[in-house]
């Protein structure tokens, strides 16, 4: 009889810690549910932020923001049509010369790399993601311009006569959009290679040694049975690359030469619409022009977030068939 | 029809190709290392970390306000990049598949996508606009936003690789979920978790564009996180475009400092994952 009390405290004492543990997981499953929810927090307020400030220049200009080519802040005319052109043609000449040599990498990591040279290799390539932007800028202003304005654009355009086409014509700047391009292509370069290697070591032995069985060579190997597999993969890397490509900003400005004009020639200077907003940001001078820059950064938005959906939806397409 | 010949040649062809992918991808790297090396290190010296920007025409000088601004701004960024990160990291691994944990999951990977510069956009708005003026938190909030997709995806990473029959024990043994998950699966998990900190500390160390319009740059020391504060990457972005040989090499030099800092990152990433696949797991 005298034990009871006791077996009532104990009793009392063990429902508390049940409740108090019960208390605590609730509060642990609030705190971390609420840092999860900051990332759509911040997807809607960087979203809602640059919408917000581009309206009045979408209300006052509709689309000739991206569809006149004349920027003239005194004037009153902002058409962001050059920055728009420059964006997609130096991506593009980024993805024509990175996609050849990222896959090779990744295939050469994967296939044929003497298991010594893997681990430097990949690291190194890995590596250019790792180096700032503002870095490759400065090595473009100082090494990669002056190698193309000398001995790069001339070749191009008098010993290979591609002069005689549109796009290597005209006196050779050193500043360009192909100079932009080729920074870009290096700067894409680890994105590709990385994802394409990570597809392409996913695909199962046993395609491998099934087309091997039946004759092909090597090389048919890869491109008959494993190319095809992880080809979603590839393509998203690429996309991927292509997404950091349209939203470079610095290196690009330092390399492109910074003019608003539509020329045909990659040897003439550019434009982007990251190295527009990146110029001119700090000294927009009234409300239209901010406002007009906020449109442009609207545009470079929806233009990366929809490139990245994709390519994230294509690389997740690969990885679920893997689980399956 | 093609020979067996003709085949083998093709194939040989293509296989040389793909080891002169791997020649042409790693020359970029390695010849820029080279020239920040040459040309940065003749302009390095003691002055340069000790030393305050000097106006054109002013022989030596340094950029030690920016190498302590870009210190400052690493750590305003992780304070709040790395705690939101883990946490957002936790729940994903432990609500696998609630729709708030596909959401975060595919939302992570678009932001970590975007435009460096769409989100110093976003943090001009909302804490240089309203303030009226730039300041280092504007800058350090613009890193950390780009600090916790990075965090969240590697922290859901390495959880994930934790064995259930750890949790599971712990569990059994009574701990509360929330122990579990802070000192079991967490504290098995630390080494990668630390490697994709650090990971994400040196991809946001080197970024210029989001500062353009929020940290803004400053040639004197700041005094409050409130003020404009000097950053390496803005430094060597205004020496380098400008016309004076002397302020080139500067920005060799403050180039050679920057990507010291972020290798050196970027190799201890690399270790502290190392040996956690080096210890033994049981």
């Amino acid at each position: 009889m005298t034990s009871l009390p006791v077996d009532w405290l104990e009793k009392d004492r063990r429902k508390l810690r049940v409740d108090a543990s019960a208390f605590s997981d609730k509060v642990y499953e609030a705190l971390t549910g609420a840092c999860a929810l900051v990332v759509p927090a911040l997807v809607v307020a960087i979203a809602s932020a640059i919408f917000v400030a581009a309206w009045p220049a979408f209300a006052k200009l509709g689309l000739s923001i991206i569809t006149t080519s004349d920027w003239d802040v005194a004037g009153g005319h902002f058409g962001a049509a050059p920055a728009l052109f420059g964006t997609l043609v130096s991506s593009a000449v980024a993805l024509i010369i990175a996609t050849p040599l990222a896959i090779g990498v990744a295939i050469f990591l994967s296939e044929f790399s003497p298991s010594w040279l893997r681990q430097p290799v990949g690291f190194l390539v890995d590596l250019l993601a790792a180096i700032p932007s503002v870095v490759y800028g400065l090595w473009g202003i100082f090494v990669l311009i002056p190698i193309l304005r000398e001995d790069v654009m001339p070749f191009l355009r008098d010993r290979l006569h591609l002069g005689a086409t549109p796009f290597f014509s005209g006196p050779a700047y050193g500043p360009s959009m192909l100079a932009a391009g080729v920074i870009l292509a290096i700067m894409a370069l680890p994105y590709i290679s990385a994802v394409s290697r990570e597809v392409l070591m996913a695909v199962p032995r046993s395609q491998r040694e099934a087309a091997l069985a039946l004759g092909a060579t090597r090389w048919e190997m890869i491109r008959d049975a494993v190319i095809p597999y992880a080809r979603s993969g590839i393509i998203g890397g690429i996309m991927l690359g292509l997404g950091r490509a349209l939203g470079e900003t610095m290196a690009v400005t330092m390399v492109i030469g910074n003019r608003p004009e539509i020329s045909a020639s990659l040897l003439a200077p550019g434009y982007t619409m990251a190295s527009l907003i990146a110029n001119e940001f700090s000294e927009a001078t009234n409300d239209l022009h901010l406002s007009a820059l906020m449109a442009v950064g609207t545009a470079l938005f929806i233009i990366t977030l929809i490139v990245n959906a994709v390519a994230r939806w294509l690389v997740w397409s690969v990885a679920r068939n893997r689980a399956q | 029809m093609k020979t067996a010949r003709s085949r083998h040649l093709a194939s040989g062809t293509m296989i040389g190709l793909t080891y002169l992918a791997a020649i042409l991808a790693t020359l970029p790297l390695l010849l820029i290392l080279a020239h920040l090396l040459r040309k940065g290190a003749s302009s390095l010296s003691l002055a340069f970390f000790t030393h305050m920007p000097v106006p054109v025409g002013e022989p030596g000088g340094g950029m030690a306000n920016a190498i302590v601004g870009t210190l400052v701004l690493i750590g305003i960024a992780s304070a709040i990049g790395l705690p939101i990160g883990i946490g957002a990291g936790l729940y994903l691994a432990e609500k696998k598949s609630t729709p708030l944990a596909y959401t975060v999951r595919f939302l992570s990977d678009v932001l970590n996508g975007l435009p460096s510069i769409v989100i110093g956009i976003f943090a001009w708005e909302f804490l240089v606009r309203p303030i009226g003026h730039f300041s280092a938190l504007a800058g350090g909030v613009a890193l950390g936003s780009m600090m916790i997709p990075l965090v969240t995806r590697t922290t859901e990473e390495m959880l994930l690789v934790v064995p259930t029959s750890l949790r599971e024990a712990a569990l059994a043994l009574g701990y509360p979920r929330w122990r579990t998950s802070i000192s079991v699966v967490l504290r098995t998990a630390l080494a990668g978790i630390v490697t994709g900190a650090l990971v994400a500390v040196a991809r946001i160390a080197g970024e210029t564009a989001p500062l353009l319009f929020t940290a803004f740059g400053n040639q004197f020391w700041s005094t409050s996180l409130r003020e404009p504060i000097a950053a390496l990457p803005l430094q060597i972005f205004t020496y380098a475009i400008s016309p004076y040989d002397e302020w080139h090499r500067q920005a060799w030099a403050g180039a050679l400092v920057l990507i010291s800092i972020v290798l050196a990152i970027s190799l201890a990433a690399r270790l502290a994952t190392r040996s956690r696949f080096g210890a033994p797991v049981d």
